[in-house]
């Protein structure tokens, strides 16, 4: 019987929920990492016991590690515990930290700061991994400021894929109001060199040639808060969305509006049809249903909690224009929570499981698509990421 | 050689897998910064912890005490008091107070 593993990372330490299949009767482990910022943590699809953590500290910095034993223990890549702490020739191990971009591939140039002047990279955080599609060893983390990188050992050791920071555009990027980070990272399924990055409040990027070179995919979205609302650069990509199935067809939460693209990014047009408020951060499809979209609306950009203070997740099942609150189970009045960006993900059992986080720690799961919700877990620390596997 | 005792903040003992306090060897001169890097050496998981990994400058929440001074401002490659030299006195590597 299949069993389902969802991975929380937490404002302070990192949770790990289990269930059997019928995920009604969740365990909770945890905390892992207690104390720290955990971004993110996501599992390898090819081995799914091997699942690496972006443990990050306004103090300490940034830690990479990783489980190779479903979370049981954990080891930062570079240096297991117990391990030697040097390698035979002497070296000092410990590399799996280093972020470091590449300026011989890549000048080491400015983007756009908030009074408009230009300002350094500075490496800051890992805010979002993806493991390859195919290779346990492959890992790709997106960063702040801005800029992805890639591990080909497992997360001992990082590369800057600099064509991303590099492709031409990096001065026009400036930062939302969390930073300028690099927090979405689709890989095409059909097509691993193909890969979709999001940058707030960049822009959102396409590359074909496996991070060489990345090409500006903005054309159609419109931007008020911009002096040109149709330039290339300065729209707030929230989040992007793809059906494995159907992988040119693309879902956007942007800063507002609620956008869709059926040609791999080339052109974007809005879906927001009837939601309450277009606004929000997360985004996901069904498993089994391309067209069935879930994304869950915020007042607005400074009043980060749900609409009249009811938690809905909206759900459209004709890809977008036509939206469905989804209530049963979700508090009706005085919810004022936020769902972060990497908060919310679908499992592939039958029916499509649904999951989200909550700013004010509460996890919800639903069971049938969407039709009603359950809290697996009610007070935890303010939830930055949530990501499920299905283990067989 | 000199043996230094070196006091670390909570999380960086969880990441090297200590408790209490560390005692890290130093062949020469004993400054913040050969101190520092006998720790990183001993402990490379903590590489880019305390200070950057590429320019060495101190993480900004970091803070350097010993013998009941804040040495987070001063130089590097002074000497440091021969109270932490002869291991009377402990060098701490201190998690600034910074709300959170």
């Amino acid at each position: 019987m299949s069993s389902v593993r969802v991975l929380v990372g937490t404002r302070k330490g990192a949770f790990i929920l289990e269930s059997d299949g019928k995920r009604k009767k969740w365990d909770v482990r945890g905390p892992h990492f207690a104390g720290w910022e955990i971004y993110h943590m996501k599992g390898s699809p090819v081995d799914k016991d091997r699942i690496f953590v972006s443990q990050t500290s306004g103090w300490f910095g940034q830690i990479i590690q990783r489980s190779d034993d479903g979370g049981k223990t954990w080891f930062q890549p570079g240096t297991p515990a117990g391990a030697p702490t040097t390698t035979p020739e002497g070296m000092p191990m410990g590399e799996s930290n280093k972020f470091v971009y590449d300026e011989a591939a890549a000048p080491l140039t400015t983007h756009l700061w908030y009074d408009g002047t230009q300002h350094p990279w500075e490496f800051k955080r890992v805010w979002h991994i993806e493991p390859s599609l195919s290779d346990p060893d492959t890992i790709f983390a997106g960063v702040e400021d801005a800029a992805m990188f890639r591990s080909k050992d497992g997360g001992k050791t990082w590369q800057e894929m600099s064509g991303l920071r590099g492709n031409g555009t990096g001065s026009q990027w400036a930062p939302g109001a969390g930073g300028l980070g690099l927090h979405t990272i689709i890989i095409d399924p059909s097509n691993e060199d193909r890969m979709y990055g999001a940058i707030s409040s960049a822009g959102c990027f396409r590359t074909d040639d496996c991070c060489k070179t990345w090409k500006t995919i903005t054309k159609g979205l419109s931007s008020l808060y911009i002096p040109d609302p149709n330039a290339e650069i300065g729209h707030c990509i929230h989040r992007i969305a793809m059906h494995p199935s159907r992988p040119n067809t693309l879902f956007m939460q942007k800063h507002w509006d609620v956008c869709r693209s059926d040609d791999a990014g080339e052109t974007w047009y809005e879906v927001s049809g009837d939601l309450p408020s277009d606004f929000g951060f997360p985004i996901d499809v069904h498993a089994h249903e391309p067209n069935t979209v879930f994304v869950v609306p915020i007042k607005s950009d400074s009043e980060h909690y749900p609409p009249e203070g009811k938690l809905r997740v909206y759900r459209s099942k004709s890809g977008g224009m036509d939206w469905e609150p989804m209530t049963k189970g979700l508090p009706q009045e005085n919810c004022y929570v936020n769902i972060l960006r990497d908060a919310m993900c679908v499992d592939n059992l039958d029916d499509c499981g649904v999951y989200f986080g909550t700013t004010g720690g509460q996890v919800y799961a639903s069971r049938d698509g969407g039709d009603s919700w359950d809290a697996i877990v009610r007070d935890l620390p303010p939830v930055l990421s949530v990501e499920v596997q299905v283990l067989q | 050689m000199a043996a230094i005792r070196v006091s670390l903040p909570t999380h960086l003992k969880t990441l090297s897998h200590v408790d209490g306090e560390i005692v890290v060897e130093v062949d020469g001169a004993v400054t913040q910064r050969t101190v520092i890097d006998a720790v990183e050496s001993k402990y490379p998981m903590l590489c880019g912890t305390i200070r950057d990994h590429v320019t060495k400058k101190r993480r900004p929440f970091i803070r350097f005490y010993a013998c009941e001074e804040d040495l987070s401002n001063e130089d590097l490659d002074a000497p440091l008091p021969e109270a932490v030299v002869s291991g009377q006195e402990t060098y701490f590597v201190i998690g600034a107070m910074a709300g959170g």
